[in-house]
C-alpha cells in the first residue's frame, strides 16, 4: 500500500524536530480547509447512515455497521492526512518513484486474478478479513506527487516544463492510466486527464502541449466511440445520460431515479433520515457514488447546496494554497490536488442531477468507502503540509 | 512565481466557481423548480397498480343453465420482464420451476417465448409485459412451494384464477356457438382504454369466436386495482388504494340445453349412419330455430371440439387439428359459416316465384321424366316420370322437371340469350327475398352469406375465369387427351363456350337454379331462417342468439332487441298451399320412409328433402322442416354434407330432434307442450373451487 511507504520517513524526518517546532507548524494550519472537511465527513457520516440503516435493518444486521465502518476509515483517513501534513512534503521527492512503482504494481494485481469486482467495477483486490482496497484510488496521489516533481522543475531561464519533461510527464502518467482503462475505470480515467491537463496548465508548459493534449484527446475519443472500443454498459450508461427516459428499467434507471430522488427533496427536503426513495433503496450504490441523492432528498436544495458550498471551500483554500506555495513543486501538488477533488466532486454531482454521464466515482469527502477516504485525506494532508511550509523557504 | 502560471491559476480559481456554480444551478431548476414534478414520480415510483381481474359474465341457455361458467384454478405464471433481468435470463429460475411443476424447461420456456409468424405454439401470443400462464392445474402443495420461496422464484407468481369451464349441461357443447378466448395482444391492449398494465393474465383474454366475441364487452366486466405502496425491489409494503372489480354480466341465450344436446347426439347419428352406408360424410350442421322470434334454440356443427382445449395455452399439435382441413376444421361453424348448394328444399322459394310469376295454384303441371331446356335435357332424380300434377304433388313428390319448366319459359320470356333491359328473373328475386344470398345478421361473427348467383354474379365470375377458359378454348387439354381424348374434347368445347359467351345467363344457368343446384350456395341457417318466414307467415326474421344481459345478482342490463323482421311479398295463401304440401312430405312424400312411424298427432311435422349433387363429391343431404303445421313454433334444418340423399341421412336425423323436443310414448319430451320458457331464468352461482 502507497499509504504505508510513506510511514517509514516521516518517523524518521519527525525525530530530527522537538515537539514545540511541530505544534507552532500546527498552528499554521489552513482552518478553514479543516473546518471545511471536518463538516464534510460529518455529514458524509450521517449520509451514510441514512443511506445504509434500512437496508442493514431489513438484512437483520447491526443497522449501524456501515456507519462504524465509515467512521474508523475518517479517523484512520486524518491520521493519514495528519503523518502527511507534518512531513516536509519536499521530501516526497525522494520516494516518487517507490510510490509510483507501488501504484503500477498495484493497478497490475488488479487485472491479474488476485483482483476482484465489485459493484460491476474491477477494481479491488480483496485482502481477507473484509478488507479490500482500491489501488487506483491512491495511483491518483502517486499521479498527482509524480507529475509535480517532473514539472515542478524547469531548467533555468524557462518559465516552463520542456519538452523533454512534458513527455516525460505524459508517459510516466499515461502506464497507470491506460491500466485504469483496463480495468475499466472511466471515472478514474477522466479523473486523470483532468489531473494531467491541469498541472500541466499551472507548470507553465507551452499552450501548444495543452491544445495538442485537447485536440489529440478529443480525437481520441471519438475514435474510441465510432470504432466501438468501449464496453456495452459504458455505451448504454451514455445513451442513458442523453435519453434517460429511454429505458427507465435498465442503463436509465440509475440516472432516472438519482434525479427523482434529488428533485422530490425541494427547498428543504424530507428530512434526515426520512427520505422515502432513499429507504426504498431505489438508487443503487446509494452510500457510496449516488451517497448525492440521499442530500438531495433528505435535505433539499439547501442542504446540498450547503455541501456543494463545503466542496467549494476545499477548492478555494487549494487553489489559495497552490498560489501561495513557496515554490513551484508545492503550487503544482496543491493544483494537483484541486483537479482531482474538483473534477471528482463536479462528476459526481453532475451524474446524479443529469448534467454529466454516469461513471463509478464516489463523492469526495462524503461517500463511503476506505481507500477513496483515505486517498481524499491523504490528498487534504498535502494541502496542508504545503500551506504549512508557504514561508518555509522565504 | 511566475505571470504565465500565476495567469493560469486565475483561469483555474474562475473554472472552479464556474462549475460550482453550474451544479447549483441545475440544483435549482431540479429541486426548486421542477420540485412538485418530481414529487408526483417519486410517488408513483414507491406505488404498483395491481389489476385485479373481474369474473368473466357466464354464457346461459334459456333455463339458466351455464353453457360456459368459471372455474377457480390456481394458475401458475411467469414474468418475463422479471426473468429477462436475471444474469441467466431466468434459465435457473424457470429449471426449478420445472422441477416443481413436473414438467421440463424445454416446455416451459416453449411456452413463454414470443408467438409470431415464424415461432409457432407452444408460445404466447399475448401481450410480452403481461405474466405469462404456464399451468393451470397446479395443485394446491405444489403452488405453495413457489409462493413461500419467492426469493427462489423471481417472477413466477401462483394465484387463484377464474379459468373457462365448460359444464355441457345434457350433452350440450355448442363449441362453435360459445366461441373462445384467447390472450389480449399488444396492439388491442395499446388501444383498449384504462388499466394496461395487469398483474394477472385472467383479465387478458378476449373473446375471439363465437358468442365470447361478440359479448366480449358485457361478459369482461371492469377490472379493479390496488394500488400497493413497493420498494425498489417490487416489495408490498402497504395499500394506498383500492377498487373493487365489477364483474362481467351473464349473458343469457336462447339455446335449450336440451334440444342443443339432442341436435348435436341426432348430428352425430346422421353423420355415424351415413358413414356406415360408405359416404363421406365429412361435415354437418342441426339448427332449431323459433319461427315466432328469431330465436336460435340450438346450432350444431360437426365436426367439433372440446372447447376446454383453449384454457392455460394450446399445444401447436391440438392448435393445428384445430384449423387443419385434415381434421375437418372443427373452429368453423356448419350452420353460419357452411355454405352448401340447398336442392330442392329451395324450391319453397322458387314455388313461391312461379305462382308470383303466374302459374296458378290450381294448374296442373306436366312432370315428365326429362325436359328439354334449351338443347340440353335435365331429367329428374333416376328419370322417373310422374305424369300432370299439381303443384302440391311437385313438392311432395319433389318433381324436377315441373320446376325446370317453369325456369325455362321465364328464362325465356326475359328474352333468353337476348335479354330485355330489365330481366324479370322471378326465381331469383324470391330467393333473395328469402333471405339468400346476404348474411342474416345473426349475432355471431364471421358469418357466411351464401350465394345467389345472378346475372350480374355470372357476369363477374366470367371476366374473372375468361383468361383460363379462353386459354383452354385455344390450346385445348392435351395432358387429359392423352388419357381421355373424349372428356378432353368436351372440356374444350365447354370451355369454348365460355370464352366467348360465358357471361350469358344461359337456359342451364335458370333451371338449375330453380331446383338449388348449380351455383346456388346457401348456409344451414339461411335455409332455417327461409322456412322459418314460411312457417310463421311471411315475416324474415333475424335469428338471435342472445337474450338478455343480466347482472349476477339477477338486475337485467339489457333485452336483446333483433331488428324488426323483413316482410315476405308471398300471399298468405300461397305460403299456406307450400305448408300443407310440405306437410304430406314425411306422410306419403320423398320422406315417409324417414318418418314412417312418427307419431303425427303429437307434433305435425312438415318438412323438405334436399339432394345436392357436388362436382366431384357425394350429394349433400339435407332436410328442412318446421312444425306444428298448424300452429307453427319451430324449424328445424340438418344438413350432412357428402352424406347421400336427404330423405335418407338428413331426414331421419331432424324426426330424432323433433321427438326429443316433443317426446314419444317412450320418452319424455324436452319442451312441455313444445313451448320454452318465456321468462328469464334465474342466475345460477359460479362453479365450485378447485
Amino acid at each position: 500500500m502507497i499509504a504505508g511507504t510513506g510511514v517509514g520517513p516521516v518517523e524518521g524526518y519527525g525525530a530530527r524536530r522537538t515537539w514545540r517546532g511541530r505544534l507552532a507548524g500546527l498552528r499554521r494550519l489552513d482552518w478553514p480547509l479543516f473546518v471545511a472537511v471536518l463538516a464534510l465527513s460529518v455529514v458524509g457520516a450521517l449520509l451514510v447512515r441514512s443511506a445504509t440503516f434500512h437496508l442493514l435493518a431489513e438484512q437483520g444486521k447491526d443497522p449501524e455497521s456501515m456507519l462504524k465502518r465509515h467512521v474508523l476509515n475518517l479517523l484512520i483517513g486524518f491520521l493519514l492526512g495528519g503523518i502527511v501534513t507534518v512531513l516536509d512534503y519536499r521530501l516526497l521527492r525522494a520516494y516518487v518513484p517507490i510510490l509510483y512503482g507501488v501504484a503500477c504494481v498495484g493497478l497490475l494485481a488488479v487485472l491479474t486474478p488476485l483482483g476482484s469486482t465489485i459493484n460491476g467495477s474491477h477494481s479491488w483486490i480483496v485482502l481477507g478479513g473484509g478488507f479490500q482496497v482500491q489501488p487506483s484510488e491512491f495511483a491518483k496521489v502517486g499521479l498527482v506527487v509524480l507529475l509535480a516533481m517532473i514539472l515542478g522543475e524547469p531548467r533555468d531561464g524557462e518559465i516552463g516544463p520542456g519538452r523533454r519533461d512534458v513527455l516525460l510527464a505524459l508517459v510516466l502518467a499515461g502506464v497507470p492510466g491506460v491500466l485504469i482503462m483496463l480495468q475499466p475505470d472511466l471515472g478514474t480515467t477522466l479523473v486523470f486527464i483532468a489531473v494531467v491537463l491541469g498541472m500541466l496548465a499551472i507548470s507553465g508548459a507551452q499552450k501548444r502541449w495543452l491544445a495538442g493534449l485537447v485536440g489529440g484527446g478529443a480525437l481520441a475519443g471519438a475514435a474510441v466511440w465510432f470504432f466501438g472500443l468501449l464496453k456495452d454498459y459504458q455505451v448504454d450508461r451514455f445513451i442513458a445520460f442523453l435519453h434517460p427516459e429511454a429505458d427507465p428499467r435498465g442503463a436509465g434507471y440509475n440516472a432516472q431515479q438519482a434525479r427523482i430522488a434529488v428533485g422530490s427533496g425541494g427547498v428543504l427536503g424530507k428530512g434526515l433520515f426520512n427520505g422515502e426513495q432513499t429507504g426504498g433503496h431505489f438508487v443503487p450504490e446509494q452510500q457510496t457514488d449516488f451517497i448525492f441523492t440521499v442530500a438531495g432528498e433528505e435535505l433539499g436544495f439547501v442542504g446540498a447546496a450547503v455541501i456543494v458550498v463545503l466542496l467549494g471551500v476545499v477548492l478555494w483554500r487549494g487553489l489559495r494554497i497552490a498560489t501561495q506555495a513557496a515554490d513551484l513543486f508545492g503550487t503544482l501538488v496543491a493544483t494537483g490536488v484541486v483537479c482531482w477533488l474538483g473534477f471528482q466532486a463536479f462528476e459526481n454531482i453532475g451524474m446524479t442531477i443529469g448534467i454529466m454521464p454516469i461513471t463509478g466515482l464516489p463523492l469526495p469527502f462524503i461517500s463511503y468507502g476506505g481507500s477513496a477516504t483515505f486517498a481524499n485525506m491523504i490528498a487534504f494532508g498535502l494541502l496542508q503540509a504545503v500551506h504549512v511550509r508557504r514561508h518555509a523557504f522565504d | 512565481m511566475n505571470p504565465r502560471t500565476h495567469f493560469r491559476l486565475v483561469v483555474l480559481y474562475v473554472l472552479v466557481g464556474a462549475l460550482l456554480l453550474v451544479l447549483v444551478g441545475r440544483m435549482w431548476t431540479l429541486q426548486v423548480l421542477e420540485g412538485e414534478h418530481y414529487r408526483e414520480i417519486a410517488a408513483q415510483n414507491r406505488t404498483r397498480d395491481i389489476v385485479v381481474p373481474a369474473v368473466r359474465g357466464m354464457i346461459l341457455d334459456d333455463r339458466g343453465r351455464p353453457l360456459v361458467r368459471n372455474r377457480s384454478a390456481l394458475v401458475v405464471s411467469v414474468d418475463r420482464t422479471t426473468l429477462s433481468r436475471l444474469d441467466d435470463g431466468g434459465e435457473a429460475v424457470l429449471k426449478r420451476l420445472a422441477g416443481v411443476l413436473g414438467t421440463t424447461y424445454d416446455d416451459i420456456s416453449k411456452r413463454i417465448r414470443l408467438c409470431s409468424p415464424t415461432v409457432k405454439r407452444p408460445c404466447w401470443p399475448g401481450s410480452p409485459y403481461q405474466p405469462i400462464p404456464v399451468d393451470d392445474h397446479v395443485d394446491p402443495k405444489r403452488a405453495l412451494q413457489i409462493m413461500e420461496r419467492q426469493e427462489d422464484f423471481p417472477g413466477v407468481t401462483a394465484q387463484i384464477q377464474a379459468v373457462r369451464d365448460y359444464p355441457e349441461p345434457e350433452g350440450a357443447s355448442a363449441a362453435q356457438v360459445l366461441g373462445y378466448l384467447q390472450p389480449v395482444t399488444q396492439d388491442e391492449l395499446d388501444k383498449r382504454k384504462g388499466l394496461k398494465v395487469t398483474g394477472y393474465s385472467g383479465v387478458d383474454l378476449v373473446g375471439r369466436a363465437g358468442l365470447e366475441a361478440q359479448y366480449d364487452r358485457a361478459l369482461r366486466g371492469e377490472p379493479g386495482y390496488r394500488r400497493v405502496l413497493v420498494d425498489s425491489q417490487g416489495r408490498v409494503t402497504g395499500t394506498a388504494e383500492e377498487q373493487q372489480p365489477t364483474s362481467g354480466s351473464n349473458l343469457v341465450t336462447s339455446i335449450d340445453a336440451g334440444v342443443q344436446g339432442a341436435a348435436e347426439k341426432a348430428l352425430k347419428h346422421a353423420i355415424d349412419n351415413a358413414r356406415k352406408g360408405g359416404k363421406p360424410a365429412d361435415a354437418g350442421a342441426a339448427v332449431v330455430m323459433d319461427v315466432r322470434t328469431g330465436h336460435m334454440v340450438a346450432m350444431a356443427s360437426y365436426p367439433t371440439y372440446d372447447p376446454a382445449i383453449w384454457t392455460g395455452g394450446i399445444s401447436q399439435e391440438k392448435y393445428d387439428a384445430l384449423l387443419g382441413k385434415k381434421n375437418g376444421e372443427p373452429l368453423i361453424s356448419r350452420v353460419t359459416q357452411g355454405q352448401f348448394a340447398p336442392g330442392s328444399t329451395f324450391k319453397i322459394s322458387s314455388v313461391a316465384a312461379a305462382v308470383k310469376d303466374g302459374a296458378s295454384l290450381k294448374g296442373i303441371y306436366p312432370c315428365p321424366g326429362s325436359y328439354n331446356v334449351g338443347n340440353r335435357a335435365f331429367s329428374n332424380a333416376g328419370g322417373t316420370g310422374y305424369g300432370p300434377m299439381t303443384l302440391h304433388t311437385a313438392l311432395v313428390k319433389s318433381c324436377d322437371t315441373v320446376f325446370y319448366r317453369f325456369a325455362y319459359l321465364e328464362w325465356k320470356a326475359d328474352g333468353g340469350m337476348h335479354p330485355k333491359k330489365n330481366p324479370s328473373d322471378p326465381m331469383v328475386k324470391m330467393a333473395r327475398q328469402y333471405g339468400f344470398g346476404k348474411k342474416t345478421g345473426i349475432d355471431l361473427p364471421s358469418e357466411s352469406a351464401g350465394r345467389i348467383p345472378d346475372r350480374e354474379w355470372k357476369r363477374n365470375y366470367w371476366e374473372a375465369t375468361k383468361a383460363a377458359n379462353c386459354k383452354g378454348a385455344k390450346e385445348g387439354y392435351p395432358e387429359v387427351a392423352k388419357t381421355d381424348p373424349a372428356r378432353a374434347a368436351y372440356l374444350k368445347a365447354v370451355a369454348t363456350e365460355n370464352c366467348t359467351e360465358g357471361y350469358v345467363w344461359r337456359p342451364g344457368d335458370a333451371a338449375n337454379f330453380s331446383v338449388g343446384q348449380g351455383n346456388v350456395l346457401v348456409t344451414p341457417l339461411q335455409l332455417a331462417r327461409a322456412y322459418a318466414a314460411l312457417a310463421n307467415g311471411g315475416k324474415l326474421l333475424t335469428p338471435r342468439l342472445g337474450v338478455a344481459i343480466v347482472r349476477p345478482d339477477g338486475t337485467v342490463v339489457q333485452r336483446i332487441q333483433p331488428p324488426p323482421a323483413e316482410k315476405l311479398p308471398v300471399d298468405q295463401k300461397v305460403l299456406k298451399y307450400i305448408r300443407n304440401a310440405l306437410a304430406q312430405v314425411p306422410k306419403e312424400g320423398t320422406a315417409a320412409g324417414a318418418f314412417g312411424g312418427f307419431d303425427f298427432k303429437r307434433v305435425d311435422v312438415g318438412g323438405k328433402t334436399g339432394t345436392a349433387e357436388v362436382y366431384g363429391k357425394q350429394d349433400t343431404s339435407w332436410f328442412a322442416s318446421f312444425g306444428p303445421v298448424k300452429n307453427p313454433r319451430f324449424a328445424v334444418v340438418v344438413m350432412v354434407s357428402q352424406g347421400g340423399f336427404g330423405a335418407s341421412t338428413a331426414a331421419p336425423a331432424v324426426r330424432e330432434i323433433w321427438e326429443a323436443m316433443y317426446g314419444t310414448k317412450d320418452r319424455k319430451p324436452i319442451l312441455k307442450d313444445g313451448k320454452l320458457p318465456s321468462e328469464l331464468p334465474r342466475m345460477p352461482g359460479q362453479g365450485a373451487a378447485p
